[in-house]
C-alpha cells in the first residue's frame, strides 16, 4: 500500500535535515504503529506524505499503491486515498463542519470520476457516523473545529476519515488529549474501518492505544530514521523501559 | 500670504467647476415644492465646490471621474442582472438608464404604503416628501462636506418617494437596468417609515455608466427599515451612492450592500440616532479584481441614549484591486450607554491588492462601549492545507475560505432567503474568477 524508501527531508526555510533516510512499507490491510521520542520526525513524515509546503525532499521516494506520492498535489493524494488525522486539527472559522465534510466527500468523488453524493444520502450517512463517535448535531453545524475541546477535535478527525473512507490512514497522535472513554470511541471508530483493503499508520506515544487498535507491526523512529521494527511486543517494551535501550542498540 | 492666496484660488476654481458641473446637466424643470430644496442644494454645492483628491475625505479615492462635467463611458455587461431577488413576492420597480419604465414596473400601490415617482410627485402637493427631500442630505453635510450628494439633490432626474404606514411584508424592489454605454444618471429616493411601520427595500443593477444616488431614510419611532443592495456587475461602471438615515426612538435600520465588479464605487452612509434605544446595522461585502476601487465611507452619529450601531465591512481583493474604508463613530455628549461596533477587514488574495482603512472613534460621553477593528490579511495557509488534505481542490478550498471570511457581513442579512441569494451571487463570482 505505502512504500517509503530512503526518504530524506529538509526544511525549506533553513538548512535543517529532519528525515534522514526513512524506510517503511505498510502492506495492504495491515496496521503499523510508529513510536518514537519527541522531535524524532513522526509528524514531519506524515506532513511530507500529505504534501505540506515548507519541506524539501532531497532523496528517496514514497509511493501509494505504486504511484509516486511526492509528484502529486495534496488534494490528489487525498483523492488517491491518503488520509492524515492531524496531531493538531485546524480551526476554520466561517466554514461549517457539515459543508466541509460534504465538499470533501464530493470533491474526492469528482476527482475519481464518481457521481456526487446526494444531499439526502450524505446527511443520512454523516448522522449515522457522527452518532457512533458521539458527535452531536451542534458540532456538525459549528464551524470546523471552532471551540471544540481537544478530544472533540480528535473525534472529528475520525469522523472525516469515516466519511472519506480512505485506503491509507495516517493517525498522528490521535490518542493524545483523549480521556479513557473517548479513546475507546476513537479506537472503535478506527477498528470499524479496518478491512483487507485499508491500511493504517498509527503514530502514538502510548502503548495504551495499541491495546485497542492492535497493530501488526511496530516501528521505532528516532532522529529522522526508523531504527527498529518488530511486533506488538515492541510497544510494550517501550512502555516499560523507554527508548534508551533501543536507541543505544541502534547506534 | 501666498498659501492663503493659493487656497483662495483653489476654492474659486472649485466653485467654477461646480458651476460647470451643474451647467453640464439638464436641470429638471420644476416649479413645485421641490424647487426650494433643489435650489438650496445647488447653493450648498456652489459653496462647497466639487470634491478633489486633495481633500482629506477623498485621500484614498480619486473623485475626478465622479465629479467631472463630462460623462464617462462604460461597456454594458450583465445580462443576468434582473435575476437576483426575482423569486420574491415584491413590488417591483424598474429604471432603465435612469428612466422609470412604467411598463416593466408594478403599479405604484400597495397595502400600508404610498409610493410615487419623484418626477411626477414634484408637481403634486406631497407634504411629507417636501419636509424630507434634501433635508437629511443637508444635515449630513456636517461635519464633513459631501458635495456629490448636494449635486444629487440639486439635479436628481428621478427617483421614488415611499411613505410606509404599515407593517409591509412585501419588499419594494428597484432594478436598475442600463443599455446606454454613456448614461449619466442621478437618482434620489426618499423613504419615510412612519411610527411602528416596517419595510424592506431591495436594489440591484448597474443603473448607469456613471451613477449618483441619494437615499434619504427617515425611520420614525418604533419603525424598521431593512435594505439590501446588490450593486451592478458592469466592470467599467462608476457609482457614488449616498445613504442618509435619521433614526427615531426604538427604531431599527439595517442595510447590507454587495459589490462585485465596477471600476469605481464610493458608498457613503450617514446615520444619525436622534431617539433612544435604536439600532443601526450597516454591512457590506465587496469583491473585486484588477481595475477596481471600492470605498465604504460611513459616519454614525450617536445623539441619543442606549443606541446600538454596528458596522461590518469585508472586502476581497486581488490583481491590483483596491479597497477603502473610512468609518467614524461620533458619540455626542449625553449619548450614554452607546454600543458602537465597527469592523473593517480585507482579504488580499495576492500581493498586488491594497486596502486603506481609516477607522475613527470620537467620544464625548463617558458611559459607552465602543470598539473598532481593522485588519488586512491573506488566506490562512494552515486552513488551506487542511482543506486540501481532505481532497478539496485549490480553487474550491480558496472559495470556501473567502466565503467564510465574508460570512460575518452576510450574517447581517436577517432574511435567510435573501442572504442565500447574496451568497449564491458571491459563489458564482468566485467560481468564475478562481479558474485563472
Ligand atoms: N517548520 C519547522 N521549522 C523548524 N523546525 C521544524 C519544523 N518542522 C519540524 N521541525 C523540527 O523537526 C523535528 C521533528 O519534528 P516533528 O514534529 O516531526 O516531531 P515528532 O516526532 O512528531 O514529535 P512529537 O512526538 O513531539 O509530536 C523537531 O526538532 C522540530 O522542531
Ligand atoms: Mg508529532
Amino acid at each position: 500500500m505505502l512504500e517509503i524508501k530512503n526518504l530524506h527531508v529538509k526544511l525549506e526555510e533553513e538548512d535543517k535535515q529532519i528525515l534522514k533516510g526513512v524506510d517503511l512499507t505498510v502492506e495492504t490491510g495491515k496496521v503499523h504503529a510508529i513510536m518514537g521520542p519527541n522531535g524524532s520526525g513522526k509528524s514531519t513524515l506524515s506532513y511530507v506524505l500529505s504534501g505540506r509546503d515548507g519541506y524539501v525532499v532531497t532523496e528517496g521516494s514514497a509511493e501509494l499503491e505504486g504511484k509516486d506520492l511526492l509528484e502529486m498535489e495534496t488534494e490528489e493524494r487525498a483523492s488517491e486515498g491518503l488520509f492524515l488525522a492531524f496531531q493538531y486539527p485546524v480551526e476554520i472559522p466561517g466554514v461549517s463542519n457539515m459543508t466541509f465534510l460534504r465538499t470533501a466527500v464530493n470533491s474526492q468523488r469528482k476527482a475519481r470520476g464518481e457521481e456526487e453524493m446526494s444531499a439526502g444520502d450524505f446527511l443520512k450517512l454523516v448522522r449515522e457516523r457522527a452518532k457512533s463517535l458521539k458527535i452531536d448535531a451542534d458540532m456538525l453545524k459549528r464551524p470546523v473545529n471552532m471551540g471544540f475541546s481537544g478530544g472533540e477535535k480528535k473525534r472529528n478527525e475520525i469522523l472525516q476519515m469515516a466519511m472519506l473512507e480512505p485506503k491509507m490512514c495516517i493517525l498522528d497522535e490521535t490518542d493524545s488529549g483523549l480521556d479513557v472513554d473517548a479513546m475507546k470511541l476513537v479506537a472503535e471508530g478506527v477498528n470499524a474501518l479496518r478491512n483487507e483493503g485499508r491500511s493504517f499508520l498509527v503514530i502514538t506515544h502510548y502503548q495504551r492505544l495499541l491495546n485497542h487498535i492492535k497493530p501488526d507491526v511496530v516501528h521505532i523512529m528516532a532522529d529522522g530514521r526508523i531504527v527498529k521494527t518488530g511486533g506488538p511486543e515492541l510497544a510494550l517494551e517501550v512502555e516499560e523501559n523507554g527508548y534508551a535501550d533501543i536507541l543505544a542498540e541502534a547506534v | 500670504m501666498a498659501a492663503l492666496t493659493r487656497k483662495e484660488t483653489m476654492a474659486q476654481q472649485r466653485r467654477a467647476q461646480a458651476a460647470e458641473r451643474l451647467a453640464a446637466m439638464a436641470v429638471p424643470a420644476v416649479s413645485s415644492w421641490s424647487k426650494a430644496p433643489r435650489d438650496a442644494a445647488r447653493a450648498r454645492l456652489l459653496d462647497m465646490g466639487l470634491p478633489h483628491r486633495r481633500d482629506e475625505y477623498w485621500k484614498y479615492t480619486d473623485p475626478t471621474s465622479l465629479a467631472q462635467p463630462e460623462p464617462v463611458e462604460a461597456a454594458t455587461f450583465d445580462p443576468q442582472e434582473t435575476l437576483i431577488f426575482a423569486q420574491h413576492e415584491r413590488l417591483h420597480l424598474v429604471f432603465s438608464d435612469g428612466v422609470f419604465d412604467a411598463e416593466a414596473s408594478d403599479p405604484l400601490e400597495g397595502e400600508g404604503i404610498e409610493i410615487a415617482r419623484l418626477a411626477e410627485a414634484e408637481t403634486a402637493d406631497i407634504h411629507w416628501a417636501q419636509d424630507l427631500y434634501g433635508t437629511l442630505e443637508a444635515r449630513g453635510q456636517q461635519p464633513v462636506n459631501r458635495p456629490l450628494a448636494a449635486l444629487n439633490s440639486a439635479l436628481a432626474q428621478d427617483g421614488v418617494l415611499i411613505r410606509v404606514t404599515g407593517q409591509v411584508e412585501r419588499p419594494v424592489h428597484i432594478t436598475y437596468l442600463r443599455r446606454d454605454t454613456a448614461s449619466d444618471v442621478i437618482l434620489h429616493h426618499v423613504v419615510k417609515v412612519e411610527p411602528g411601520a416596517k419595510i424592506t427595500l431591495l436594489e440591484n443593477g448597474p443603473a448607469a455608466a456613471r451613477l449618483n444616488t441619494c437615499l434619504e431614510v427617515d425611520v420614525a419611532d418604533g419603525a424598521a427599515f431593512h435594505h439590501i443592495r446588490a450593486q451592478g456587475r458592469d466592470h467599467e461602471r462608476r457609482a457614488a451612492c449616498h445613504m442618509f438615515a435619521r433614526l427615531g426612538e426604538k427604531s431599527v435600520f439595517k442595510s447590507f450592500t454587495l459589490t462585485v465588479n465596477g471600476v469605481l464605487t464610493r458608498n457613503e452612509a450617514v446615520i444619525e440616532f436622534t431617539g433612544d434605544d435604536a439600532v443601526a446595522h450597516i454591512a457590506g461585502a465587496a469583491l473585486g479584481e484588477g481595475d477596481y476601487l471600492h470605498d465604504d465611507t460611513v459616519f454614525i452619529t450617536h445623539d441619543a441614549v442606549n443606541c446600538e450601531s454596528r458596522q461590518v465591512f469585508k472586502k476581497v481583493l486581488r490583481k491590483g484591486a483596491r479597497g477603502v474604508f473610512q468609518g467614524k463613530i461620533l458619540v455626542k455628549d449625553g449619548a450614554q450607554k452607546t454600543d458602537g461596533y465597527q469592523l473593517s477587514q480585507a482579504l488580499l488574495l495576492d500581493d498586488d491588492a491594497e486596502f486603506d482603512a481609516k477607522p475613527e472613534l470620537e467620544i464625548y460621553a463617558d458611559d459607552v462601549a465602543c470598539s473598532h477593528g481593522s485588519t488586512t490579511g491573506a488566506i490562512d495557509e494552515e486552513a488551506l492545507f487542511y482543506l486540501l488534505s481532505r481532497g478539496i481542490s485549490k480553487g474550491e478550498a480558496g472559495n470556501l475560505l473567502v466565503l467564510a471570511f465574508l460570512a460575518e457581513a452576510i450574517e447581517e442579512i436577517e432574511d435567510d432567503e435573501l442572504a442565500s441569494e447574496i451568497t449564491e451571487r458571491l459563489s458564482g463570482w468566485l467560481s468564475r474568477h478562481s479558474k485563472d
